[in-house]
């Protein structure tokens, strides 16, 4: 393997990690203000497809990137009025929206397009380019440094930076600022929020709009950035994946970043060698592929370290009884 | 009870009176609906052929949900539509329990083979049609190394595998095929994420052609074959018009033909099995105007001399599925 295989496989796994770091990001909001969001994958599938649709009817991406941003917002409200005014189960709203977005976004496409569920292939303007960074290409010879920058830094879409970006934002918002504090003393005690005289209703609601905000971006990255239209089920699970990576965070900003790296990079490894040689051994890509979940168990199970998910998590809150 | 089965026997027998009378075919769409671009697609175009050529008329239906087939099928088949014909697999176990309860009706299913007497099944030999596409492959690319994706990692998909790669290794004996499988769930088949990951994944360790044989992942193969400057091959339907210039060819299931043929013979279709291959045309590897500057006559001359071979029993490519082992490993 010589160097310039390994920045190979670290480019892909940061086009692989985008929508999981985004979505993690957007599950950690949510369930840091106690609501237990498993619909992150059906809210990416119906941000793909609604930022397909609107960029491939358009021609322009910005308003399809709008476009799935709306239509994650729009599942997230349904989520919100579920399990924070109604009090619902999250676990049932979570699967709801699931199916929902499902059949929904086939069932719309296929009357908008007529193409089986899929949109046309987007191109042009439709996309999201990639975006070379300044003096990418006369640094390129530069030993060592020059790749990592021109072929690792430089040359992705505009929303890979927005997602890294997200990290210290979130890491700031949720640890330096008043509202980070009052959301994540909702997830733990919102007993305490609403004694302190603050709505844990608008709290809970606001987690989930940027849940969804988030969401949105995770999906329209996947249907206008690393592909070119949207295909049914394109999100192929990574909606789950991204919760794996929450627990395995222990629902902290650095340690989602640090998680879906790692399953980015697993998922590059493997897409790269189907057979791992390592000695007399081979790992086929199959493992590969399951180590995420396997080391997520592990974590679960609390032999490294213990993975405390927040307090008052899943429960609605009633104000008194 | 007995009643309304009577009455549901007697609505049947005129509805068969009637449609001995003016036997009209019919066509039933699966799921990804008539315009998919790709198999039911193939299948209208064929009946309008037909259509063209005897200015005859048929009846036509689109799946909506899955729970609609048994309904769809015994709807028509009262009506008197004959022959009945039915695009994919999906149909297979519906049309098994149907296919008896009207015997002077006659089926005819693609992609799935339905032992009943008035059932004709057809099937495609993918892996003849994928041996031409190695062979292609082998004159278009200038590093000696191609690749393979496929969906879900199943034998069926194996048999594109294996025929791809006698046809590229009869053709270049020391080449080199890179295979990845997207994965081992049904997911596999709609992640054209991955599957684009896994073309940029080839085209770094060298491949030049890339075969997708992985339903909605192998878009997103094609578009990143087609942005990182190499070239792909398409499956299924004729999908060179999706990058003109920038897919080789595809590996083309006659789905028309077939329609076409069991319109033409009407209520005379011969139950049994028919195979779809390349000696009957039935696979094919698509040569359009899209595709016209990548093939050179050479490339033309290979897969012309391959065909006749083929056709002609000298070269036997193997099919994986019979006892799941390639004779290319």
């Amino acid at each position: 393997m010589d160097f310039n295989t390994i920045i190979q496989i670290l480019d892909s796994s940061v086009r692989l990690m985008t929508p999981l770091l985004l979505a993690c990001l957007a599950g950690l909001y949510s369930e840091r203000a106690g609501v237990f969001d498993i619909g992150l994958e059906g809210k990416m599938l119906m941000a793909a497809f609604s930022a397909a649709t609107v960029a491939a009817l358009t021609g322009n991406v910005w308003l399809g990137l709008a476009a799935g941003i709306a239509g994650s917002l729009a599942l997230s409200l349904v989520h919100g009025v579920a399990s924070i005014t109604f009090r619902g189960n999250q676990l049932i709203s979570g699967v709801a929206i699931n199916f929902l977005a499902s059949g929904l976004t086939v069932l719309l496409g296929q009357k908008i397009f007529g193409l089986g569920g899929r949109t046309p292939n987007l191109s042009g303007g439709a996309r999201f380019s990639e975006i070379r960074l300044p003096f990418a290409d006369q640094l390129r010879d530069v030993p060592v440094i020059g790749p990592i920058y021109a072929d690792l830094i430089s040359g992705h879409t505009i929303l890979v930076y927005v997602a890294f970006l997200c990290v210290p934002a979130t890491w700031w918002l949720l640890y330096r600022t008043r509202f980070g504090l009052r959301l994540r003393a909702v997830g733990e005690n919102p007993a305490s929020v609403d004694t302190a005289g603050v709505s844990v209703t608008r709290l809970r609601y606001a987690a989930v709009a940027i849940c969804g905000v988030l969401c949105g971006l995770a999906g329209a990255y996947l249907a206008t950035g690393l592909s070119a239209g949207f295909v049914k089920e394109m999100t192929a699970g990574r909606g789950f994946i991204a919760l794996a990576a929450l627990i395995f965070a222990k629902w902290t900003p650095w340690g989602a970043l640090f998680a879906t790296f790692l399953f980015g990079l697993l998922e590059a490894i493997a897409n790269r060698y189907p057979n791992l040689e390592i000695g007399p051994v081979t790992i086929p890509s199959m493992f590969m592929n399951a180590l995420p979940y396997i080391l997520t168990v592990i974590i679960l199970a609390g032999f490294v370290g213990r993975a405390i998910p927040p307090r008052a998590g899943g429960e609605p809150y009633v104000k008194e009884r | 009870m007995t009643l309304l089965k009577s009455v549901l026997a007697s609505a049947t027998a005129v509805g068969l009176l009637v449609g001995a009378a003016h036997a009209e075919p019919a066509l039933i769409f699966d799921l990804g609906g008539k315009f998919d671009k790709s198999f039911n697609e193939a299948a209208y175009h064929g009946a309008e052929k037909w259509k063209e050529e005897t200015g005859g008329s048929y009846k036509e239906l689109e799946m909506q949900s899955e729970a609609q087939r048994e309904q769809a099928l015994r709807r028509l088949a009262e009506t008197g539509a004959n022959p009945i014909v039915m695009t994919g697999f999906a149909f297979g176990e519906v049309l098994n329990k149907v296919a008896p309860d009207y015997p002077e009706t006659k089926f005819v299913i693609i992609d799935m083979v339905v032992e009943q007497p008035n059932v004709q099944s057809n099937v495609f030999n993918e892996g003849e049609g994928s041996y031409l596409a190695g062979i292609m492959a082998a004159q278009a690319s200038t590093s000696g190394t191609v690749g393979f994706i496929g969906g879900m990692d199943i034998p069926l998909i194996h048999k594109f595998e294996c025929g791809y790669r006698q046809g590229f290794l009869a053709a270049k004996p020391d080449g080199k095929v890179i295979i990845n499988y997207t994965g081992t769930t049904p997911a596999a088949w709609n992640d054209p994420v991955k599957g684009g990951e896994l073309a940029k994944a080839q085209k770094a360790q060298g491949a030049d052609v890339i075969y997708a044989a992985a339903g909605g992942t192998g878009i997103g193969v094609l578009q990143a074959a087609a942005d990182e400057g190499v070239l792909s091959i398409g499956v299924d339907s004729n999908q060179n018009h999706l990058h003109p210039g920038k897919v080789l060819t595809s590996v083309v299931k006659r789905v028309d033909s077939a329609v076409y043929d069991a319109f033409t013979a009407g209520d005379a279709v011969e139950p049994g099995i028919k195979v779809w291959d390349v000696k009957s045309d039935g696979v094919i590897v698509a040569m359009d105007e899209n595709n016209a500057p990548l093939v050179t006559p050479e490339m033309t001359a290979a897969v012309d001399e391959a065909k006749a071979k083929i056709a002609s029993g000298e070269i036997v490519v193997h099919d994986y599925m019979t006892d799941n082992t390639c004779p290319a490993d």
